[in-house]
């Protein structure tokens, strides 16, 4: 499904990746662990194409076609999706607006026909129950006054209701508490199949034990420095990261 | 503010061309060729001496620092254009009401009864022409005009003085509600030469009344028009007076309009200015907060595009204790456009007790737009809270990615954003069901705005 292939990336001329090269297929969740700084979000911007993040070589292929050669919208209508580390916050538009314009923008970009607004509600107010949200938090405007959680649900909600064929995860369970934890995390598998794959960015165990993944890589120096089953996580756990920086550093 | 200097080829021009460009422009009611009383007559010639001692304003002239009248005197004007030929049909719908409701039409500055469709208001409430009012010699209305026209306030204020002619008048009775917004409609549509119009419109508002009057100005024309309007509104104690104005005048029009508001005890007075119209626009309010607890809020919201350049200038006098004042100005610009903001806030000795607050923030599109912003405080008493503040910048990066990222293609998050800016602005509007045709004009506006 996707296929990144000795990626090095910059940022304001500074190199951060240094040579990733990971491929998820189908079905598949990985997880990505690795020490602060060492790249992850740079990553999963790369993928989804934020301004300012300059690709300086190699290629990434998700379903076939050169992600990199898409605008950030063209990828979301692709299927990608990035629940982003710190969700940003929209003063002035409401949650629902946001969700409107998000899910027909993908559909008339798909060529499919756009949702009218009751089937838009419906579809809407059924994946905000599933995660416990209320109807004032849909009405108000994008993450503003959100907390910490209630902005990682929030990716959440927009991740349900769009249903992409890949999502990257970046450090989503941050900030929840255990219950919101559980919550996010039955969200999540809600969506797995055959046909989705993941990429969950995360520091801690936990989140694995809930969504549990096929393959945990560590990144560090700005490459995967190690990649292993379920049971590196585990090791990483306890050991952390010291190895892999000095392995990257040497 | 060290902004800008005036510049000498276009403060020389106003002064040098004036009399070639005023030809004409005593020669229309100030003849008494009108049925009007014989007092107006030596206000009129009065005014007119007025004007011609200053002339129009140039930039050397503080108030009119940063928006140039200098295209104005380029054009060649017909002072007393002839009543236009103007089909109801071609009216656009109503603002915000339906069918039923009240709508009185000026066009080229005058009204035109056929075109208007006024029901019975209730309680006594008047709405009609100036020319009627002074025909028939309503007293409320030549005291009020009486004192206004004595009031100074600039050379463009002494033109419209020197017309005196026309505009709308709406009286509501002490204690009167009117609950059905007052739509004004003001048409300005051109002949052979650009017509000039200059009404003057009042609005008396007694003790404890309460009236929404929202002002429609449009072009039916392409080329262009010189719209002069003076607006006197005289609150009553406790009586709440709403102003909303959309400005949607045609692309090359000149709209000049000045309001000048009296507030008495615990009155208070709103006005929402939307700008998108004309080539140079200046909407000036002049609020005199008269007594205790009188309060205004004076909120707009602008779009300019191409070479428009908009200008809104506020004056707030606090002339009493424990009066308040809001204000908030937000606006877009895109292409060559220029947007002045002038904000002056008085609190005057022995005015304790007050509140004055103020607010412009532009969003600019492109590199070539500017905005000019110059808030004033003059406070002479010392138990005051007053507060200002400026922003101007660029959509917010972060924003249009997160939209952009979750499929809202570019242009439509460009869109979405810029009407989550105004709405701050217009969900200033107190009147329910206002929100909506405004809204529909910014996204209008995003889709056909003149780029540069
Ligand atoms: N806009 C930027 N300008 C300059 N440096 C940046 C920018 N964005 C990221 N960096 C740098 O790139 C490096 C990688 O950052 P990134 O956010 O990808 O790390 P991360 O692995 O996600 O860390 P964390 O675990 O703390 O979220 C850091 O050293 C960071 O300071
Ligand atoms: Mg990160």
């Amino acid at each position: 499904m996707l296929e990144i292939e000795n990626l090095h990336a910059a940022v304001d001329g500074r190199a951060i990746l240094n040579g990733l090269t990971l491929a998820v297929a189908p079905g598949e969740v990985h997880a990505v662990m690795g020490p602060n700084g060492s790249g992850k979000s740079t990553l999963s911007y790369v993928l989804s194409g934020r301004d300012g993040y300059e690709v300086t070589a190699g290629r990434v292929r998700f379903r076939g076609e050169d992600l990199l050669a898409l605008d950030p919208e063209e990828r979301a209508a692709a299927g990608l999706f990035l629940a982003f580390q710190y969700p940003v916050e929209i003063p002035g538009v409401t949650n629902m607006t946001f969700l409107k314009h998000a899910v027909n923008g993908l559909k008339v970009q798909r060529g499919e026909e756009e949702l009218d607004a009751m089937q838009f509600l419906k579809l809407v107010r059924q994946k905000a129950k599933a995660l416990g949200m209320s109807d004032d938090m849909l009405k108000r405007a994008v993450n503003v006054g959100f907390s910490g959680g209630e902005k990682k649900r929030n990716e959440i909600l927009q991740m349900a209701v769009l249903e992409p064929a890949f999502a990257v995860l970046d450090e989503t369970d941050s900030g929840l508490d255990i219950d919101a934890l559980k919550i996010v995390a039955d969200g999540v598998n809600a969506l797995r199949g055959p046909e989705r794959s993941m990429l969950v960015i995360t520091h801690y165990q936990r989140l694995l034990d809930y969504i549990v993944p096929d393959r945990v890589h560590v990144l560090a120096g700005g490459r995967i420095a190690q990649s292993g089953g379920k049971e590196l996580a585990t090791r990483l756990e306890s050991e952390g990261y010291a190895a892999f920086v000095e392995k990257a550093a040497a | 503010m060290a902004g800008l200097v005036p510049i000498a080829e276009t403060a020389g021009t106003a002064a040098d061309s004036g009399a070639d460009w005023l030809t004409g422009w005593r020669s229309g009611p100030a003849d008494g060729s009108d049925a009007a009383p014989d007092w107006l007559g030596a206000v009129r010639a009065d005014a007119a001496d007025r004007f011609a001692a200053h002339g129009l304003p140039d930039r050397r002239v503080e108030d009119w620092r940063y928006t140039s009248l200098a295209h104005l005197t380029g054009l060649e004007l017909d002072w007393a254009p002839a009543p236009a030929d103007v089909a109801k049909e071609s009216l656009p719908a109503l603002v915000f009401g339906r069918e039923a409701d009240c709508r009185l039409v000026l066009v080229n500055g005058q009204v035109r009864p056929a075109l208007s469709s006024v029901p019975a208001l209730p309680g006594g409430t008047v709405l009609t022409s100036l020319a009627g009012a002074l025909a028939s010699g309503h007293p409320g209305v030549a005291d009020l005009l009486k004192r206004r026209v004595a009031a100074t306030g600039g050379a463009l204020k002494a033109l419209n003085d020197s017309w005196l002619e026309d505009g709308y008048v709406l009286i509501v009775p002490d204690g009167v509600t009117v609950d059905m917004p007052i739509e004004i409609l003001s048409v300005g549509t051109g002949g052979a030469l650009p017509p000039a119009y200059q009404p003057r419109n009042l609005i008396v508002a007694g003790a404890g009344s309460r009236v929404t009057v929202v002002e429609h100005h449009v072009g039916l024309c392409i080329g262009g028009y010189f719209a002069n309007l003076v607006t006197d509104v005289a609150a009553g104690a406790e009586a709440i007076v709403r102003h909303c104005k959309v400005q949607d005048e045609s692309r090359e029009a000149i709209h000049i309009a000045l309001l000048d508001a009296a507030l008495d005890r615990g009155a208070m007075f709103d006005s929402f200015c939307f700008t998108l119209g004309g080539r140079i626009s200046r909407n000036e309010l002049r609020v005199s907060l008269d007594a205790p607890g009188a309060h205004c809020r004076l909120n707009g919201a602008y779009l300019a595009g191409g070479r428009q350049h908009c200008d809104h200038t506020t004056s707030v006098d606090h002339a009493a204790p424990e009066t308040h004042s809001d204000q908030l100005y937000k606006g877009v610009l895109d292409g060559r456009a220029r947007a002045v903001f002038q904000g002056k806030v008085t609190v005057r000795q022995d005015a304790q007790k007050v509140e004055g607050h103020q607010m412009s923030r532009a969003l600019l599109l492109s590199e070539t737009a500017e905005v000019n912003t110059k808030p004033e405080l003059f406070i002479h008493a010392d138990d005051v809270q007053c507060s200002h503040g400026a922003t101007a910048g660029d959509l917010d990066a972060e924003a249009l990615f997160y939209l952009r990222s979750r499929g809202v293609p570019e242009g439509q998050a460009r869109q979405l954003l810029v009407e989550a800016f105004l709405n701050e602005a217009i969900d200033a509007v107190a009147l329910a069901g206002m929100r909506l045709p405004l809204e529909r004009n910014v996204a209008r506006w995003m889709a056909e705005r003149p780029r540069s």
